[in-house]
């Protein structure tokens, strides 16, 4: 890993630049897989490998594939970043030993989640129950990061029409070979985004990770078939709407609790028995993370994909 | 629960619901009328929250029903009420303003996604100020901060991207920072309720990871403060913005800054650890100053005025972070007050900047000349908010510098006192130049017929700048608030 963030650094090809972070983010997530950490590294593999590098390709696209030479001397960044470095591993060394039972991050909060999750909450997966139930509230916060993300980008952006945009023209020509596999993995991609989606609670994955999915399905699509057949199956003035709803539907949910007489977010006010409320308050807010991740990724991908090349 | 009890949620979730609706319907003028409604309606809930603190203590909200320090809490005590009154008047007082100014300076299909992202950084903000977990205050450092950049970056002016791209990167590594911190005091502690942790801390305190996650928050921290030396980034930010933001963001982004930074040092670590056992004192009482002195002399020789006003604010930072470097009460509500009044006099000054670009287009020193008589409203606005700003009797401005020379002279300070003035007397020369083009010098072109700003942006102006007289004459409730919160976070502190 040390070797790719150096490699990334020294290159001036923004192409190569762009896939060797790709790589990085697949080895985070292995790492994140080594310390049992499902959830995050199917995350980081989903948005860290998959859409982000995506994302970057379409901005080079716009861009220009090499970076110039900077101006000013990398000296001082370079004196930052180690300073930095030195503290973060000067601050670990009398910190507690990785996988220390008796460390407090294991002693103080986390038994209650453990021991009282199942039967509080009422799902398996105890990851779900914390970000979706316990600290509900921020991960409402976080859906709102990403819908604030995908008003900045159409703020400065906007989604344009173009030559490109037309129906029947695609980016990279007409390719028979990836237009088969692609027709045959689609809905598999599509299924698998709906099985994270509902699955969450009982296996990792979620909201989050389901709507990049969903998202990477379209984004394929467009790549191969056109950004026109892409534009007519999700028409992008829908999108910025669609996600306004997903933040709808996840504070709505909060909203309906707070009019029931109880806490924001308490989805016990969903249904009669308390658990089955929670779950079903899980689900719904799922729902909206994944509506609203969904829209935004793939709204940012037509912004700059809209866009004529400029460079 | 009856609808009072979910006033600390309410606060924050009335702009943060309202912003996706703005998406949704997309039309500017409802979209508008949406945020200003919505902003006043947070001003009440905040003004009510107040009442309710003083008159019976904090108050404590489990978000999802989880008791802390297993869910989220919202907490509000008595510092937390009034920088969410400040931020939320400040919110409706500009949303008044913003219609004839956004009208003018951003183009009408963005108009509604602009509301959206505005009412996204007060949502941002109030929630930064309302909640009581750690990790929380992150998430709506988030929501602000990517919000603001994309607000700053709608400036006319084309540097504006840049400006917003440069606050993106300090901004973003100012994040960073605060994540790592807070992931070092939940590695030692095991929990991110504020309150918790405060407990936790003292018998972990005298370890690495809890130093250097102190040193990474303060940076952090320090970042999102614009404190010397890591202020690069605002004055362009604030010079290149439109004007309704830079008169918010100047009013409320940085004093919540402040905010957080009293929060974690005299309520989470406790001003024991972190002003006495660290030596953030005298670094703060050095950097505050150094602030103070650097930015006001840089502001003399501005030609925008924007930008002026904007180095000015950072030497306004200066003065507050000293106040909080002293660590003695008076120093400390010396802090608080001049929060309050700063948000105060720089909103007064960028809303009434914003009325003069709005009639001549521009803010650059030598159009302003002899605009003292065609836009007499306006420019007595700005006279009126500088002389707050240099401190003079009877403005608010005042009040706060009173303190703050009254809080150094009482540890025997002196020459910090004498900086005290010397940085007032700075103040005094970039806000003379400014009296000086408006009254006393001729337009250099042919005079263009140039009307008085309209009342729906004359009114906020005046709103502020009758504020500003408030409380310097009546200073017994923003004093007491101030000396009142400063007892119980040093309380708590013990």
């Amino acid at each position: 890993m040390v070797l790719i963030a150096i490699a990334a650094i020294r290159l001036r090809d923004l192409f190569a630049v762009v896939i060797l972070f790709g790589v990085y983010s697949l080895m985070t997530a292995v790492l994140f897989m080594d310390l049992d950490a499902v959830d995050v590294a199917f995350t980081e593999a989903a948005v860290g490998a998959g859409v982000t590098t995506v994302l970057m390709l379409s901005t080079l696209h716009l861009t220009g594939r090499w970076e110039r030479r900077p101006r000013h001397s990398p000296m001082l960044s370079l004196l930052v970043v180690t300073v930095t470095g030195a503290a973060l591993i000067y601050g670990t060394l009398d910190a507690p030993r990785l996988g220390d039972p008796e460390a407090p991050v294991h002693q103080h909060v986390a038994p209650r989640y453990l021991e009282q999750g199942p039967t509080e909450v009422g799902m398996p997966n105890l990851v779900t129950a914390v970000l979706a139930s316990y600290r509900g509230y921020d991960t409402f916060g976080e859906t709102v990061v990403i819908f604030t993300a995908g008003v900045a980008v159409l703020l400065l952006l906007g989604i344009r029409e173009g030559p490109q945009t037309k129906a029947g023209r695609s980016a990279i020509g007409d390719q028979i070979v990836l237009r088969v596999v692609v027709k045959a993995l689609l809905p598999l991609i599509l299924l698998y985004g709906l099985y994270v989606q509902f699955h969450g609670d009982f296996g990792a994955g979620g909201g989050f990770q389901a709507g990049v999915i969903f998202a990477t399905g379209f984004v394929l699509y467009d790549l191969v078939f056109g950004e026109g057949d892409a534009r007519l199956v999700v028409p992008p003035r829908w999108l910025h709407r669609l996600a306004a709803l997903g933040v709808l539907l996840y504070g709505g949910v909060g909203l309906w609790s707070l009019f029931d007489g109880k806490a924001f977010l308490d989805y016990s006010a969903l249904a009669h028995d308390p658990v089955h409320g929670q779950h079903l308050g899980v689900l719904l807010v799922e729902l909206g993370v994944g509506i609203t991740v969904f829209s935004i990724v793939l709204a940012i991908f037509f912004a700059l994909s809209g866009r004529g090349r400029r460079a | 629960m009856s609808l009072l009890d979910h006033f600390p949620v309410l606060v924050v979730l009335l702009p943060l619901m309202a912003a996706p609706l703005c998406v949704l319907i997309d039309r500017p003028r409802l979209a508008w009328a949406l945020s200003l409604a919505v902003s006043w309606l947070s001003l009440a809930v905040a003004a009510s929250l107040l009442f309710q603190v003083l008159g019976s203590g904090p108050i404590s909200y489990r978000l999802g029903g989880w008791p802390p320090p297993w869910g989220i809490e919202y907490r509000i005590d008595l510092l937390s009420a009034y920088v969410l009154l400040i931020v939320s008047a400040i919110a409706a007082v500009v949303m008044v303003f913003a219609y004839h100014s956004v009208a003018a300076e951003i183009a009408a299909d963005r108009i509604a996604r602009f509301y959206a992202a505005l009412l996204l950084v007060l949502a941002g903000l109030l929630g930064i100020v309302a909640t009581g977990d750690a990790f929380n205050v992150f998430v709506f450092l988030e929501i602000s901060s990517l919000a603001s950049y994309a607000v700053i970056s709608m400036g006319r002016d084309r540097r504006a991207l840049h400006a917003a791209f440069q606050y993106l990167v300090m901004g973003t590594i100012g994040a960073t920072f605060i994540l790592i911190g807070i992931g070092f005091l939940y590695m030692m502690t095991g929990t991110l309720n504020m309150q918790d942790l405060a407990d936790r801390l003292p018998a972990v305190s005298d370890t690495r990871t809890v130093r250097v996650g102190f040193a990474f928050l303060t940076v952090g921290i320090g970042l999102k403060l614009a404190l010397f030396p890591l202020h690069l980034w605002l004055p362009n930010a604030y010079a290149y913005a439109p004007s309704a933001v830079t008169a918010f963001l100047a009013a409320t982004a940085t004093k919540v800054a402040v905010y957080v930074l009293l929060r974690f040092l005299l309520e989470i670590f406790g001003a024991d650890f972190s002003l006495r056992a660290m030596p953030l004192d005298l670094i703060l009482i050095l950097l505050g100053l150094a602030g103070a002195l650097s930015a006001s002399l840089v502001a003399v020789f501005q030609e925008d005025i924007k930008r002026m006003l904007a180095y000015s604010s950072v030497a306004q930072i200066g003065y507050m972070v000293l106040g909080i470097g002293l660590a003695s009460p008076t120093g400390i509500s010396a802090a608080m007050l001049h929060l309050f009044n700063h948000a105060l006099m720089k909103g007064a000054l960028f809303l009434a900047l914003g009325a003069v670009a709005y009639r001549i287009g521009s803010v650059a020193l030598r159009d302003l000349a002899g605009l003292g008589r065609r836009m007499p409203w306006s420019m007595a606005a700005i006279v009126l908010g500088g002389l707050s700003l240099i401190g003079v009797p009877p403005t608010a401005g005042f009040v706060s510098k009173w303190y703050l020379v009254l809080g150094s002279l009482e540890q025997g300070l002196w020459p910090v006192a004498l900086l005290i003035l010397l940085g007032s007397l700075l103040a005094v020369v970039y806000i003379w130049k400014l009296v000086e083009t408006a009254y006393f010098k001729e337009p250099q072109t042919a005079p263009v017929a140039v009307r008085e700003a309209p009342l729906s942006m004359l009114i906020p102006v005046w709103i502020l700048v009758a504020a500003n007289l408030y409380f310097g004459l009546h200073t017994e409730i923003s004093v007491g608030v101030a000396r009142q919160s400063t007892v119980q976070l040093l309380g708590v502190a013990g």
